[in-house]
């Protein structure tokens, strides 16, 4: 039987194509941002100084701009830096957000996954559906829901619930709620997939030997989608970090994350440098949690889907 | 009655969430139709916002150059994936194998800000030697294919993946030739995928605003650049028009891809239905 064998030329265009096309507009973007994080600070003309020395011909590496990230020029101590405090809160509003989705979206995924095979499409169709739409205007909503004048607190007040408006908009509320809301999706759609899986007959072995619905559910269902679990908390944290939108119409001026510091220091400070090494420790930060996800399943992007 | 006590709390807490999934819709929608600026009461039908809204000549530029962008952006990275598809499937051994399934992989896992910020440091720099290209539509339209290809490719790869090669092997027997096999073979069956593939790249490029945001130029702005300045300054009904039209443009394009699949899939079981059929018919007139 033959087999479907390209010639080699054939091959070579086959693999040369998206090849090419991901070193130009993947790697070298990289390594040019890698190479800005080690150069000085240069004029308005130009933003940076080249590499080596003008005069001596020689390689001059700039580590300052890793430098300050970690320790302030005016004599703050170690790791007491706006760019620490902004990784730091970065972070932690990912691992919040992560923890929010996974309450949220475990029994959700749970009771779809056990609801009639029939039904599952449609459900699944209505998780996808705002997902598709714009994520953009859907954060932008959440602006109008939350304000002291917004909807939540208007009803709130006629319920005689509160006396007056409680801010919710610009505080860790809101920026809390806008990220649970856009990120549920893809904690959802892991776990869903996992617990669909899911051999129903160890439950009933389970219940058989006499356990309780809840410690079955505790020591057999949770367990068995440990794999949906961490697939999901990684989906939901990793673009948590970098996020730039949410912060930026959701949250207040003690709510600024990482995302929007490179931002800044690129845009308002023009300062390249800074804003490559900033964006370098980034992926740092996105790197070793990742690391940690391929120790535990195989390849993230066949989790996405 | 404990089943009970499940049943209903499963009930409800899916309802509860599919509430919370749709809160902010159903907010937009209801308040698009009101006829003063506020958005906490609805005092009253109107159009007033829709008609605000055709009038915005800067939203209205916006959607048009969305519109361009994302259309070149769905249809460079469909195909830019189905070739990257095609290579991580069919090549499994090839130098540099693990670099290429890398970089295929990395933008999904990349924050938008660092493409962003080393895209245009790309772009500055060939900008400087060449004095072309200017940053706009061109650039952007390169930012979010980069986007586009890493999704599409985890699509068409997956339907790949599962494709029968028999066929593939069938049709060489045959006499035909490699690219005759890709096109008349291979690229039918896995067109779904890549339809999905182009819907999918061209969603996230007409949603996304932080590539857009660092590789645009000036007088250049994409629908969700003009609207991440609007929601930046307050509150603005027209946006919540602009969103009830895309809401149901989108209801409507994933109603009808989903009809269009299980049409497909439904046309696929009696076609070989009706090949079995006649396979026995052939065999009990042996």
């Amino acid at each position: 039987m033959a087999k479907l064998k390209l010639t080699l030329p054939g091959r070579r265009f086959v693999i040369g194509v998206p090849s090419v096309w991901l070193v130009v507009f993947f790697m070298l973007p990289f390594l040019i941002l890698l190479y800005i994080s080690f150069v000085d600070m240069g004029n308005d003309i130009s933003p940076f100084k080249p590499i080596w020395d003008s005069e001596t011909g020689l390689l001059k590496l700039k580590y300052e701009n890793y430098y300050s990230i970690f320790q302030s020029s005016d004599g703050g101590g170690l790791f007491q830096t706006i760019y620490i405090e902004a990784y730091v809160r970065s972070i932690w509003y990912a691992l919040c957000t992560a923890v929010l989705c996974l309450v949220m979206g475990y029994p959700f995924s749970y009771f779809i996954a056990r609801s009639a095979p029939s039904l599952r499409p449609a459900l699944l169709m209505m998780v996808m559906l705002p997902f598709w739409t714009s994520f953009l205007l859907r954060v932008y909503a959440w602006k109008g829901i939350l304000a002291d004048q917004g909807v939540l607190n208007q009803t709130l007040l006629a319920l005689g619930l509160i006396t007056e408006p409680i801010q919710m908009l610009y505080t860790d509320v809101s920026m809390l709620v806008g990220m649970t809301y856009v990120y549920l999706p893809f904690m959802v759609l892991p776990l869903y997939a996992n617990l669909v899986k899911m051999d129903i007959r160890l439950l009933e072995a389970a219940y058989d030997l006499g356990a309780s619905p809840f410690k079955a559910f505790w020591l057999v269902t949770v367990p068995l989608s440990k794999a949906g679990i961490i697939a999901g908390f990684m989906l939901v944290f990793i673009p948590c970090v970098g996020e730039f939108v949410i912060p930026s119409l959701l949250g207040g001026p003690e709510n600024i994350m990482i995302g929007r510091v490179v931002w800044d220091e690129m845009f308002t400070s023009n300062n390249w440098p800074r804003a490559s090494a900033l964006a370098v420790v980034m992926i740092g930060l996105i790197v070793v949690p990742l690391a940690v996800y391929y120790h535990f399943t195989g390849d993230p992007a066949e989790a996405r889907h | 009655m404990k089943k009970l006590l499940n049943r209903y709390f499963g009930k409800a807490w899916l309802a509860v969430t599919f509430l919370f999934l749709y809160l902010p819709l159903f907010f937009m929608v209801v308040f698009s139709f009101n006829n003063t600026r506020q958005d906490a009461v609805f005092t009253g039908f109107s159009l007033r916002w829709y008609a605000a809204l055709m009038r915005d000549t800067k939203i209205v530029d916006g959607f048009w150059l969305s519109v361009q962008v994302a259309t070149a952006a769905g249809v460079a990275s469909a195909v830019l994936a189905t070739f990257a598809a095609f290579v991580l499937v069919r090549y499994r051994r090839f130098a540099g194998r693990t670099l290429f399934s890398g970089m295929v992989n990395a933008p999904l896992v990349m924050p938008e800000v660092v493409i962003g910020l080393s895209l245009l440091l790309l772009m500055v720099g060939v900008q400087n030697a060449l004095g072309w290209p200017q940053r706009g539509m061109l650039t952007i339209v390169l930012g979010h294919m980069l986007l586009g290809m890493a999704y599409g490719t985890v699509v068409v790869q997956s339907r790949l993946l599962e494709m029968d090669r028999a066929i593939e092997e069938a049709a060489m027997d045959l006499g035909a030739k490699p690219f005759q096999v890709f096109f008349l073979i291979t690229l039918p069956n896995i067109l779904q995928a890549v339809l999905a593939a182009y819907l999918l790249a061209f969603t996230l490029s007409f949603d996304d605003v932080v590539i857009a945001e660092f590789l645009s130029g000036p007088g250049v702005n994409t629908l969700p650049q003009v609207i991440f300045g609007y929601a930046r300054r307050g509150i603005n009904p027209t946006i919540y028009a602009a969103a009830t039209l895309l809401i149901a443009s989108v209801t409507l394009v994933v109603i009808t891809y989903s009809v269009w699949v299980a049409r497909q899939t439904r046309k696929r079981e009696r076609e070989i239905a009706a090949a079995t059929r006649a396979e026995l018919l052939a065999l009990q007139a042996q």
